[in-house]
């Protein structure tokens, strides 16, 4: 599903050149849920961005779904995000002027579906996250655990083959976390690949396998989850 | 391509911010209104000036006189100095260029009474080339002619409210109405579109007003016409004709208070070069206000699109092209310039009809209104502008870095 060979990419601050990513090599099945663990700064956010189409990388290949993902222009790197990939954010990142109900719907308009047919559409997933009745509520009306719940509906709608969720329990209490969890192991369970930059171990140890980044680089973890190189 | 998705997408941004889509709204609708009102009262201002001069020829010249002001050859001031059939002749021969002339000796509130009815109207007797000069407009019957002048004959031409408050409903040609007692009978009628006065207004020949009103052969004004003589020969007679009245009645040529010449082409000539000048400036400040409104779309898109950094990025991570960013902030800035414009020129040329009622006699502000390509141009003008206000903002958006964005806290 996904697979990073040899990736680099550094920033410029300032006058300098700060490398974020040194040689990463990565391969992730298809129906894999892996987290990404490292400490601040460890790059872990810059490969969720590359894995999303967020962002370029200077050198190396990344293949997604065996369609190498290189030099592409926005509108064809907008195209793939919404067909490939769903997105869930630490800080839910939901339209505030739209309902639960139009900001599920969202990624369907960019597809180009009526009002009414992702509506309809939108309404089947917030039932999915048991939001059915909250369809018509604004996010500000909502907890954090509704608007996950909500940003986890919308990141599904478009039939993603992957999830990327950036700390996505972050912002949650600690019984709201294991609900999040809970749901997202059931989405993977039906097929979706779903990769977790997280800091929390708790969440770590709830995927199939964990990855560590320490300054850009990718460590090699023993079954204790120790970092062995 | 109509896409309804697109504009429902509009109208749940603009509903969202609805403060801030009133107050563009309200800046773009003020210019307009103001460019509207603007251009109406310039207009105003134009018809009026026109209307004035539509009563009378414009190449006319109109003499009258009054009492000196200054000494001159060993006289007084404070003299009178009248006109009289002889100067009448003695311009009417001195020029091959005039075309039309005449004299006029009126008076105001003449009694004039017909069967039962009575009223008070002003009266002119005049020479046959009066309708000319006056632009009179005839409605029934004839104006008088060379033989009523000759004859002295006892014939009136009376206006439509003379028409109307003496006659009513009865066909005056042909019958006879009392002037101070003495019968006239009506041959013409005519209308005016001078002052409201010109209506209410009885002419009768001027040998007849002399005769029988006055006893002497005088005269309040003379007026001619020149036909096509250029301007500058038509300076040069009025000139030659101040001279030589100068040296007949003795008065200082200088003095305008004893012989005052009024060259309606050079007034119209003046008039027109100073409206076109106010045109000119309304159509500056206009344009300049239609660019404050621009500026400030501008800037307030731009603000907008600052302000909706993070929102643009999440829609970019769900899926939205750049084209996609571009198309919605230019078609909010386009729908709220083209709709709060349009309201603004509605509202002034609304504003503009109104204030025509008020203004709808001749005077020096006169019909305010804009024609129609004014209209439609603004129109055009407003979607271009929109347009140009939201560009750049616009392709500010779809340069937004989903990640940058996201980020944005």
């Amino acid at each position: 599903m996904i697979k990073l060979t040899g990736i680099n990419k550094s920033y410029k601050v300032g006058n300098r050149s700060l490398q974020v990513l040194k040689n990463v090599n990565l391969h992730i099945k298809a129906g894999e849920m892996v987290s990404i663990m490292g400490s601040s700064g460890s790059g872990k956010s810059t490969l969720l961005n590359i894995l999303g189409i967020l962002d370029t990388y200077d050198d190396g290949e990344y293949l997604l779904n065996d369609a190498l993902i290189l030099g592409m222009n926005e509108t064809k790197a907008a195209r793939h995000r919404n067909k490939m990939i769903g997105f869930i954010f630490q800080s839910f990142n939901l339209i505030t002027f739209k309902n639960a109900m139009e900001n599920v719907a969202l990624p369907l308009y960019y597809q180009g579906m009526s009002r009414k047919k992702r509506n309809a559409l939108a309404l089947e997933y917030l039932d999915r996250v048991g939001l059915k009745e909250w369809a018509e509520h604004m996010p500000s009306e909502m907890s954090g655990g509704q608007k996950q719940r909500v940003a986890i509906a919308r990141a599904l709608i478009s039939k993603p083959k992957i999830i990327l969720a950036d700390e996505p329990t972050g912002a949650l209490d600690s019984k709201t976390s294991v609900d999040v969890m809970k749901l997202l192991r059931e989405i993977n369970q039906e097929g979706i690949t779903i990769i977790i930059v997280t800091h929390e171990k708790d969440i770590a140890d709830a995927t199939d396998r964990n990855i560590v980044l320490k300054d850009g680089e990718v460590m090699t973890v023993n079954k204790a989850g120790e970092v062995i190189s | 391509m109509f896409d309804i998705e697109k504009w429902q997408e509009i109208f749940d941004v603009v509903k969202a911010n609805k403060l801030r889509t009133f107050l563009t709204a309200f800046s773009v609708s003020w210019g307009i209104f103001m460019l509207i009102i603007l251009l109406g009262a310039g207009q105003g201002l134009r018809n009026g000036f026109e209307a004035e001069f539509k009563d009378d020829a414009i190449n006319s010249v109109w003499i009258r006189t009054g009492n000196t002001s200054m000494a001159y050859k060993g006289m007084k001031p404070n003299r009178r100095i009248q006109l009289t059939n002889e100067d009448f002749d003695l311009i009417k021969n001195s020029f091959e260029d005039i075309d039309h002339i005449t004299g006029r000796d009126g008076g105001w509130g003449a009694q004039m009474d017909y069967k039962e009815k009575t009223g008070n109207f002003p009266y002119r007797g005049v020479h046959p080339d009066h309708q000319v000069l006056e632009n009179t407009i005839m409605i029934t019957g004839r104006f008088l002619n060379n033989t009523d002048v000759r004859e002295k004959t006892k014939v009136a031409i009376i206006g439509q409210d003379v028409v109307v408050e003496l006659f009513g409903n009865e066909d005056p040609i042909g019958k006879y109405f009392s002037m101070w007692k003495v019968p006239f009978k009506v041959i013409g009628t005519f209308n005016d579109e001078g002052s409201r006065w010109e209506n209410k207004m009885v002419y009768i020949p001027v040998s007849t007003a002399q005769q029988v009103f006055g006893g002497k052969p005088n005269l309040d004004q003379v007026m001619f016409t020149t036909g096509t003589t250029p301007q500058d020969r038509v300076t040069q007679i009025v000139e030659e004709t101040t001279q030589m009245l100068s040296d007949k009645l003795v008065f200082d040529p200088s003095d305008s208070k004893a012989m005052y010449a009024r060259n309606n082409a050079e007034e119209y000539k003046m008039f027109t070069g100073i409206f076109t000048g106010i045109n000119a400036f309304v159509w500056i400040i206009g344009v300049m206000t239609i660019i404050a409104g621009v500026v400030g779309i501008s800037n307030i898109m731009m603000i907008t699109v600052k302000e909706r950094t993070k929102e643009i990025g999440i829609r970019k991570a769900l899926g939205a092209t750049p084209g996609s960013v571009v198309s919605m902030i230019l078609l909010e800035a386009v729908v709220i310039t083209t709709i709060a414009g349009y309201t603004g020129l509605v509202l002034g040329v609304f504003s503009l009809e109104y204030i025509s009622t008020l203004a709808s006699e001749p005077g020096t502000f006169m019909n305010p209104g804009v024609d129609f390509t004014v209209a439609l141009t603004s129109t055009l003008v407003l979607v271009v502008a929109g347009s140009i206000a939201g560009l750049i903002p616009a392709l500010q958006a779809a340069k937004v870095k989903p990640i940058v964005a996201l980020r944005d806290e």
